[in-house]
């Protein structure tokens, strides 16, 4: 039954970094952006679950995620969910690399994962309406993203790795006291 | 417990990403088929996450405030001089307005011309959410289905058009602006009367803060830049007679028959924050 109180606590702290993560993004990172961008936290958030928990974490949370940029985008619901999905997935190949206290790997691994995303918006949602200009699209939306939201995933992602290793400990002290074979 | 985790575990998540890649195909297909993007959902936006926003968005706001806040007691002394200067020059002119304006009251009585334009009953709402994706330029305000507002009503602000309602929730609904990527508006410039198709364009307003125009017929070349562009009669969803910017740049087409160019609107989109809704949706007859 333990196992069971625990498993919903995961989903739900899961649940509240994305929804904190999202109303950082759309309602007070939106009023200070830096070269026209946005940093995408929420993109930061999936690609942190992917490579510390692996692929079928990153594709769940992806896929939520973009659920709700869908929604606030108010364009077709399903293109954003599946981009965001295919990104905590790919992320989480790279869980067999990852160690907590090296910071390289996943600040190299959200930039990464920032550049596809904006690749795959390209090709999914302005290739497909003949929006052919891909090299300005690429200097001038996606790469300020991409540095803005390296620079901020660094506390996004410090903030999620001490949440994640914090319940982890709760979730081992109280499964250690009740269960002895462990 | 090892049982539960493998039953946890148990599909190879090659098959749960096929599954969820159908589950949105399905999310896809349903909504473009509808043209219904939100559905149920909209439930959940509206009573868990507005509510928030709406509270946030009071914080996020004074921080902005107090960060842009750093003008000097000089600076500000200048600023008030030169506003009362602008307060008095524009008092003369709202005087000779108002004169005008009578006299074009009265004729227009005797011309029995009651139909003004302008006269759009509106509500103002917030701006509560937006920079859900550096690629279109969508916002959510705080105003919806309960507040009487319904798909393609019009948006507006600093006198001129914003965008259009695309999506409503019981107290929100979402605007997609006419700098978006994916807006088209149909326009008339105000000094010939010519019709136009404005589209937004991403490259355009990242570079240089414009939108776009196309296929304007001017066979007499009369449009200049400067002229001021508005919303047309012939559009099937925007109230006519609303500004939209004014031209910046005109060249012509290679078809030599049209013309195109950008426009510069007059809306300030980088700072908005509050905006005004037209309850009014066009009625095509």
């Amino acid at each position: 039954m333990i196992n069971f109180k625990q498993y919903i606590r995961k989903i739900l702290i899961t649940a509240l970094i994305v929804i904190v993560c999202f109303f950082l993004q759309t309602n007070i990172f939106s009023r200070f952006q830096l070269a026209k961008v946005t940093p995408n936290i929420l993109l930061c958030v999936v690609s942190s679950f992917g490579f510390m928990n692996g692929q079928k974490k990153g594709l769940i949370v992806g896929f939520f995620c973009g659920l709700l940029v869908d929604i606030y985008m108010g364009y077709y619901l399903g293109i954003m969910a599946f981009i965001y999905m295919i990104i905590g997935f790919i992320n989480g190949f790279f869980k067999r690399l990852f160690f907590g206290d090296d910071l390289k790997l996943p600040l190299v691994l959200i930039g990464a994962s920032d550049l596809i995303y904006g690749v795959l918006v390209y090709v999914f949602l302005f290739l497909t309406r003949n929006q052919y200009n891909f090299k300005f699209y690429f200097s001038y939306i996606m790469i300020p993203e991409l540095v803005y939201t390296v620079l901020v995933s660094i506390f996004v992602y410090y903030a999620i790795l001490k949440i994640t290793s914090l319940i982890d400990k709760l979730d081992k002290r109280g499964s250690r006291r009740l269960d002895g074979t462990f | 417990m090892m049982k539960q985790r493998k039953q946890f575990t148990g599909m190879p998540s090659k098959h749960l990403l096929t599954i969820m890649s159908i589950v949105c195909l399905v999310l896809f297909s349903f909504s473009y088929a509808t043209g219904v993007s939100v559905g149920p959902l909209n439930v959940l936006t509206s009573y868990f996450f507005v509510p928030i926003q709406k509270g946030i968005d009071v914080i996020g706001s004074s921080i902005s405030i107090s960060a842009a806040d750093t003008k000097t007691k000089e600076e500000l002394i200048a600023e008030n001089e030169m506003l009362r200067a602008e307060v008095e020059e524009l008092t003369n002119k709202l005087n000779n307005t108002q004169v005008k304006q009578r006299e074009l009251e009265t004729l227009q009585k005797l011309y029995q011309l009651d139909q003004t334009y302008f006269d759009y009953e509106t509500t103002g709402a917030r701006i509560i959410a937006r920079g859900t994706t550096n690629w279109f330029n969508t916002f959510t305000i705080d105003k919806g289905a309960s507040d009487g507002v319904k798909i393609d009503m019009n948006i507006i602000a600093d006198g001129g058009l914003v965008g259009i309602v695309t999506e409503v929730g019981d107290n929100y609904s979402i605007v997609r602006s006419i700098v978006d990527d994916t807006s088209n508006v149909s326009a008339t410039i105000s000094s010939t009367e010519d019709n136009c198709i404005v589209s937004g364009s991403l490259i355009e307003m990242t570079a240089n803060n414009m939108i776009t125009f196309s296929d304007l017929d001017d066979d007499e070349n009369k449009v200049a830049i400067g002229d001021a562009v508005i919303t047309s009669n012939i559009s099937d969803k925007y109230l006519p007679g609303i500004l939209i910017g004014y031209i910046s740049y005109l060249q012509n087409d290679s078809n030599d028959l049209t013309k195109s160019g950008k426009i510069t609107p007059v809306v300030d989109f980088k700072h908005l924050s509050d905006v005004l809704i037209i309850m009014e949706i066009k009625e095509i007859y």
